[in-house]
């Protein structure tokens, strides 16, 4: 049954292993994930759009896939790496493998070749295009594709991921996927009646449903919505997704945050912190690798206190040239880089990182409460 | 928050000697904190009771006290010392109990010393079961359902709530009586009534059942700023109902999905703040319900544990020294991370790979004890591996645990295709009921045809872990269905490979050896190649020195490092063959490769690891690249600073080769690992590993029975009587010619398994037929039996010219009690000079003789009047009391262990000589005279070594001393003189020493004589003696005043009665030899449950007597630091 597949690079290296999932040939920036849970959390999360998903926990499937776990209704990156794949799933909640989860959504998994190996590759060279193929299984062939295929930089993939409609969002937070211990976001919508409209550039959805557990009504609108369109809806506060990809060809988006500044509340997470950096003047560089994980630390300059985070973003704003408007609130203890900025006349904020969790840690849901106090009156 | 500077000095609180439940890992975590600590610039005092330990080195603290652990001598030491601060977080669950007893006694407040790491009121609230459940349940989190309940209308309307199963304990009964799991409503009813009229006031606990829930740990760590991160995450292999010690367990967690994990981590950060750990590491335990996802909370330590060792050598994360600087005020942001050098301590490690940890039991050594595995721990050890998969990991556990299995199934211990194979009957049991041979079982259950369903409906394991056991079966049938080496192919051998099976299964399955599946693997390019262990999975590059073996593409070993110009020792110039002198490696640091003792068991633990430590210090001080091997995660071995290069393997030949294909090592050390090195030796050799130090051959020398002979002959040494035999026949013969008693036993054992004194000829037979398996390759020694002998150690090192002695240690206990359970003196308290002087000549000229290059152990026996061909009565215990320098002594030779021996470590403490440290220079190329040791120490003050028992553990199992090892670990005790070190050794041992009250005493007849004036002098000292009718004849005959009392087969009340009311504070009972094992026996094992000490030899009885007096003038010896008493010049 086991069919071989294998991945190239465009610096020339193959990996050999063992395709599951679907059947195919699919090219994408390779990265990776250092989270050792939330597989299902990653499948779905429309920022990988345009990527090749590897992880580095070696045993990925254990638990299977359920209906509850989804952040879209889809599987948004083209292709899993993992080095062993679970067979016989083992959860009270599992309702099919991840094997063939992958195959109902034609997305191509290699399973069995040296992932640290490749994570080290990609940590020294930086991320690069690959191809992961079942059908074209010529070493000098695949190469020739990765380096042919493409990369990430410049290119729109929100266009891809998010919404075509208009949508009031009804789901609410699942009771397992509340945060437990008092930092949980609180207040119920009949008491706050706050409104948000969410633009969505690929949004995860357990953001919508944490503005939904702190009380708000969401409405969700393209990530292509314009400023008259969004200020239509009357919204208390507006909210900026997350997204796949490079931010900066995306210029009907900045234009539209230039247009809210100071007139709404805005509060962006990842791609939407990004996009209201750039809105307020900031630069914007691609990380080599980027930062992908549940354990990604966070300190919050305002109060001393460091929060374990979701990552998942390749780009960041640049630290040096950051424009008059914003403060930097928030950095990454890692490496240093920008991970929270706060607009000084505008009520605006953006962090870097996902306070939704949903694959992570639930540190730095206090976020979404943050966001309420900025829309109250 | 940086340090705080109010604080200058701080105490520790060891853990004390090893017993089940509390080993190495709190010398590593102690070892850990004491070095965070004094680089932070603050004065340490340690107290650790345990001379085997590196922390009780005079240079890991500034201060140590080798004192008992009570809080008493504690209190003694705080008055000396007047610490800020005390840190009781690092020593378990013994300096956790003893800092709450300062505290609570108000010492601790009185002398102004603040508790770091965690308060008093955290450490209640912890440790209390009701109150923590309270906390619990407080702060919205679930626990067991329970209730407390006075009839049975109560209990029938809880147990509605509670449900079925549920557990019934009566309250205040002894041991659990009046307990049990009721199932049905039948039982319940029985139970609950039953319990209700047992419990003295008329109550009982009826608490939810969650015996075979899923269980998980969390490990965490809090700083003062209320940053929480979690360290790792495990899941038990074993459902709930197996202590947690007891359980195989896996890092990370594997089958909870990500919001299931979230809601656990949150849960954890909720206890610690509710409980209040203000700073440091902590541990939570949880139980998830495997269909409804239901978790609730079983417990938290307020410490660093036994968990947390592994946790460390899970991820890399130093959790103890990290703990250290967060109990002095720095916040987890301020401390960077070693590992990755560039990123900051707090952070939540993620790791690549899997890790299993396997206890190690040795329920051989306790034959009556039940070896089912319950909620109370019973293993003495562990072993950890770490691989890609699970199934890789898994079985280079099982190899890891050096118990005969070289993976799963396989080798002399599958039972499958022998008569053995088990019946289906057979393996249900073996499933049903948890115990340390279950995984075997499930192997053979699904060669038997069962489903991971079936199995799982018998074990409750999750079907996640059966799953993948049940694909390396179905991988070993397919290596099976190959029929040879030869035919097998390079798909074949690399899916066996990177599922984890090892060379020698393969081998044993293909009628190969295991040399030639290595050849051929490696032919068809099959090679290990190790991985880094970094905490990040590759996001950032580390370096830390710390690697694990997989099949995968890409090898991490590091290349040799370059020699720091002019200083250091040069490749060329380690001892053997210049066999790299090629000038391309004259440039690069020499490299040595250590072999650790893997697992603890009985006879090889920590006094091993010690020596193992030492070496890589004294190699890394000469210049040369120190690496080294093993498998035990709770040592400090196997930290990842220990040496230049750690390697966490399986101490296997295969492994170790893997490492040396790689590493390319100029020497391999295997004398300071016990006796696994040891075993490999040959095979290494073999392989063409140069071995340094004594040669493999002259360790063969001294282990063969024929080749010593010859070797004491040619130097005049006397040894008992002796012979070998392969099959019961011969073995009468060899008895009858040498005379009972003798002592026969299995060659190449360590820690006298198997190993007995047969007083006839029936005894020897049974031996024979039962005991052991005897053939060969594997012969029978017999021994003559020397009775009332006094047995000595001698711990010396040797260069091959000169051979200075390390310490000359007289045994309390008569030779024939295991050297290992033995306590013993340094310097011999009762021999006569010329005696010693004797002993250091022989050992001389063994060292000479055997071309000892490093340390060697020997033991002589030593008896005193006729020779021993004669047998004689008159060597009584007397003699051996007040020894007359005109008698006539014979010395004789036991044995020689040309490595390094478990008193190696308490002779360098006893005369502050680093003895291993001194042989890993010896075998690195320098000399003796070279390091400056050319002369033994004799110290002017006495330290005396005891051993600690597990007996209270395993219920029913007779405490008698023998020749098989049986004591977990050791204690010592220093003053001037003996009496007070051997008291102080019995205190620290938890041997109590009552000073008043009821003495019984029942001796065996050859010891009723001499147990004469032992009692008198008891009675001067207040006590009361009770004996039975033979005793209590020959005292009174001699004037002692003695009650009689009956024995336990003349009725009541006798002195079960006795000892159940508590009248009895102490008993002196010596065994009678053969037989009439049942009442003593009973005696015995009474006083274990009823916490009476009871002493079983007559050389014990009299040292007990002579401390007793001693402690009577002195009621409370004083304290001396260690730095103190070395610094005492000694005479030679």
């Amino acid at each position: 049954m086991s069919r071989t597949a294998k991945l190239a690079l465009s610096d020339g290296t193959v990996f050999t292993g063992t395709g599951f999932g679907a059947d195919g040939e699919v090219f994408g920036e390779v990265v990776f994930n250092t989270s050792m849970t939330g597989y299902q959390e990653i499948l779905t999360d429309p920022s990988y759009c345009g990527q090749i998903v590897a992880m580095t926990y070696p045993q990925i499937g254990n638990y299977g896939v359920n209906a509850e776990d989804v952040e879209s209704g889809g599987i948004a990156c083209r292709g899993f790496i993992i080095r062993e794949l679970c067979e016989l799933p083992s959860n009270f909640r599992s309702v099919k493998s991840l094997d063939a989860y992958l195959s109902e959504h034609g997305v191509i998994g290699l399973e069995g070749i040296d992932t640290r190996a490749l994570v080290r590759r990609l940590r020294v060279r930086g991320v690069m295009t690959g191809v992961i193929s079942t059908t074209d299984l010529d070493d000098a062939s695949l190469i020739e594709k990765a380096k042919r295929s493409p990369d990430l930089v410049g290119i729109d993939y929100v266009k891809e991921v998010m919404p075509q409609t208009r949508s009031e969002w009804a789901d609410p937070l699942p009771e397992l996927g509340r945060a437990f211990g008092g930092s949980a976001a609180t207040g119920d919508a009949s008491k706050t009646n706050r409104h948000v409209v969410a633009v969505d550039y690929g949004m995860k959805w357990n953001i919508p449903r944490y503005l939904r557990e702190t009380g708000c009504r969401v409405t969700v609108v393209p990530g292509t919505a314009t400023v008259d369109e969004i200020l239509a809806l009357e919204p208390d506060g507006v909210f900026l997704s997350n997204g796949p990809g490079d931010p900066r060809p995306l210029d009907y988006a900045i234009g539209t945050i230039r247009g809210l500044l100071g007139k709404k509340p805005v509060f962006g997470i990842c791609l939407g912190h990004q996009l209201l950096g750039l809105a307020a003047g900031a630069e914007i560089y691609k990380l080599k690798f980027g930062h992908r994980g549940a354990n990604q630390p966070v300190l919050d300059k305002r109060t001393g206190r460091v929060e374990i985070t979701s990552q998942n973003h390749g780009f960041a704003l640049v630290a040096d040239t950051m424009p008059a408007d914003l403060e930097v609130t928030h950095v990454n203890l890692n490496d240093g880089t920008v991970a929270g900025i706060r607009h000084k006349r505008a009520a605006a904020f953006g962090v870097q990182y996902h306070p939704e969790a949903s694959a992570g840690p639930h540190d730095s849901n206090y976020l979404f409460r943050e966001f309420l106090a900025l829309m109250s009156p | 928050m940086p340090r705080r500077d109010d604080l200058k000095k701080i105490l520790i609180i060891g853990s004390g000697p090893i017993v089940i439940g509390q080993a190495c890992e709190f010398d590593y975590s102690g070892v850990q904190a004491c070095k965070a600590l004094k680089e932070e610039g603050y004065e340490v005092v340690l107290v650790n009771s345990n001379p085997a330990t590196i922390m009780t080195d005079p240079e890991t603290a500034d201060r140590t006290y080798i004192e008992p652990i009570t809080w008493q001598y504690v209190a003694k030491i705080l008055e000396v010392e007047r610490p800020d601060a005390l840190l009781p977080t690092l020593g378990g669950q013994t300096g956790l109990n003893t800092a709450m007893d300062l505290a609570r006694r108000g010492i601790l407040q009185q002398l102004g010393v603040e508790l770091i790491g965690a308060k008093e009121e955290v450490i209640v609230k912890a440790e209390a079961r009701e109150a923590f459940k309270q906390a619990m349940i407080k702060i919205g989190l679930d626990v067991p359902r329970s209730s407390t309940v006075h009839t049975m209308d109560e209990a029938r309307l809880a147990m509605r709530e509670i449900g079925l199963p549920i557990i019934v304990r009566a309250s205040f009964t002894l041991g659990g009586a009046g307990g049990g799991i009721a199932y049905n409503k039948e039982e319940f009813e029985d139970i609950v009534r039953r319990g209700l009229k047992l419990s003295p006031v008329g109550e009982v606990l009826l608490e939810e059942s969650i015996l075979g829930w899923k269980e998980y740990e969390m490990e965490v760590m809090r700083d003062r700023a209320d940053n929480c991160v979690i360290i790792c995450s495990i899941e038990n292999f074993d459902p709930m109902g197996v202590h947690t010690g007891d359980s195989i367990t896996v890092a990370p967690i594997q089958t909870l999905t990500d919001k299931e994990y979230q809601r656990m981590r949150d849960a954890t950060f909720a206890v610690v703040r509710e409980i209040g750990v203000e700073t440091g590491g902590a541990n939570v335990q949880f139980a998830v319900h495997p269909d409804t996802g239901r978790m609730v909370v079983i417990e938290m330590n307020p410490r660093v544990s036994r968990s947390s060792a592994l946790a460390s050598k899970a991820t890399g994360f130093p959790i103890a020294k990290i703990a250290a600087k967060l109990a002095v005020g720095y916040r987890l942001d301020e401390i960077p991370n070693d590992i990755t050098r560039e990123t900051l301590a707090c952070f939540e490690p993620t790791i690549d790979y899997v890790v299993t940890k396997i206890p190690r039991w040795t329920f051989e050594k306790f034959p009556e004890a039940d070896p089912t595995l319950t909620v109370q721990m019973k293993s003495v050890g562990e072993t950890m591996a770490i691989g890609r998969t699970f199934k890789e990991s898994f079985q280079k556990a099982l190899r890891g645990l050096e118990t005969g299995h070289f993976g799963l199934g396989g080798g002399k211990k599958d039972l499958w295709n022998t008569a053995k194979r088990p019946t289906r009957d057979e393996i249900v049991r073996k499933l049903t009921i948890p115990n340390a041979d279950r995984v075997y079982y499930i192997r053979y259950a699904m060669k038997d045809g069962m489903s991971v369903a079936e199995i799982h409906d018998l074990t409750d394991i999750d079907p996640w872990f059966l799953e993948n056991i049940r694909q390396i079966v179905a991988i070993e049938e397919e290596i099976r269905r190959c029929r040879r080496l030869e035919d097998a192919d390079a798909a074949l051998l690399r899916k066996a490979k990177r599922a984890g099976f090892s060379d020698m299964q393969l081998a044993l399955w293909w009628d190969a050896s295991e040399m030639d599946v290595r050849q051929k693997r490696k032919s068809l390019g099959i090679a290990a190649v190790f991985k880094q262990v970094d905490t990040c999975a590759a996001e950032f590059e580390a370096y830390t020195p710390y690697y694990y073996s997989t099949y995968e593409d890409e090898d991490e070993t590091p290349a040799r490092r370059l020699r720091d110009e002019g200083s250091g020792l040069s490749v060329a110039d380690i001892p053997g063959a210049p066999r790299h002198s090629q000038p391309s490696t004259l440039n690069h640091k020499p490299r040595i490769m250590i072999l650790g003792g893997g697992p603890n068991r009985i006879g090889q633990g920590i006094e091993f690891d010690y020596c193992c430590c030492h070496a890589s210090y004294a190699l890394r001080e000469l210049g040369v690249e120190s690496i080294m091997v093993n498998s035990n995660p709770e040592t400090v071995s196997t930290d990842y600073d220990t040496s230049d290069l750690l390697f966490f393997e399986p101490l296997t030949t295969e492994d170790v080769l893997n490492i040396c294909d790689r590493i390319d090592p100029d020497g391999v050390i295997v004398q300071f690992g016990g006796q696994t090195p040891l075993n490999l030796a040959r095979g290494l050799e073999a392989a063409g590993v140069r071995i340094i130090g004594t040669s493999p051959d002259m360790i063969d020398a001294a282990e063969d029975r024929e080749r010593f002979q010859a070797i004491l002959e040619k130097l005049d040494l006397r040894q008992p009587p002796n012979g070998i035999a392969v099959e019961t026949e011969g073995a009468r013969h060899a008895a009858e010619r040498i005379g009972y008693p003798v002592l026969v036993r299995p060659s190449y054992v360590l820690g006298g398994r198997a190993m007995e004194i047969c007083y006839d000829e029936p005894q020897l037979v049974r031996y024979m037929t039962d005991a052991v398996d005897a053939s060969p390759d594997r012969p029978v020694l017999i021994d003559k039996f020397l009775e009332d002998a006094i047995e000595v150690d001698v711990d010396a090192v040797s260069d091959g010219q000169t051979t200075v002695i390390g310490g000359v240690m007289e045994h309390i206990e008569e030779a024939g009690v295991h050297s290992g359970d033995s306590a013993c003196a340094l310097p011999p308290h009762s021999l006569p000079s010329h005696v010693i002087d004797e002993i250091r000549a022989a050992t001389k000229s063994l060292a000479k003789e055997l071309k000892v290059r490093g340390l060697m152990n020997i033991q002589f026996a030593v008896k005193r009047g006729e020779r021993p061909e004669t047998r004689g009565q008159s060597s009584g215990g007397e003699a051996a009391l007040s020894p007359l320098a005109s008698a006539l002594w014979t010395v004789f030779v036991l044995e020689v262990n040309p490595r390094a021996s478990r008193t190696s470590p308490f002779v360098s403490k006893a005369t502050g000589r680093p003895l291993a440290k001194i042989a890993a220079k010896v075998m690195a190329g320098v000399s003796l005279e070279e390091q400056g040791v050319t002369e033994e120490i004799t110290p002017t003050h006495t330290s005396v070594k005891e051993s600690v028992f597990p007996f209270s553990r395993f219920h029913g199992v007779d405490i008698i001393l023998g020749p098989e090892m049986r004591s977990t670990g050791e204690v010592m005790g220093i003053d001037e003189t003996f009496p007070i070190a051997f008291a102080k050794s019995q205190i620290a041992a938890g041997n109590a020493l009552p000073t008043e009250g009821t003495v019984f005493i029942s001796m065996a007849e050859a010891h009723k004589q001499a147990i004469v004036e032992p009692a008198r002098r008891l009675r001067s000292l207040g006590f009361n003696l009770i004996a039975t009718s033979g005793t209590a004849a020959i005292l009174s005959q001699h004037g002692v005043e003695v009650r009689v009392i009956r024995k336990v087969q003349e009725g009541r009340p006798n002195l079960l009665d006795a000892m159940a009311n508590g009248e009895v504070q102490f008993i002196f009972n010596t065994p009678s030899g053969k037989g009439a094992r049942t009442d003593e026996g009973k005696i015995r094992a009474a006083a274990v449950s009823y916490g009476v000490p009871c002493v079983t030899t007559l050389p014990g009885c009299v040292a007990v007597v002579a401390a007793l007096e001693a402690l009577s003038r002195n009621p409370t010896p004083r304290v001396k630091a260690l730095q103190d008493w070395l610094a005492v010049p000694a005479f030679d």
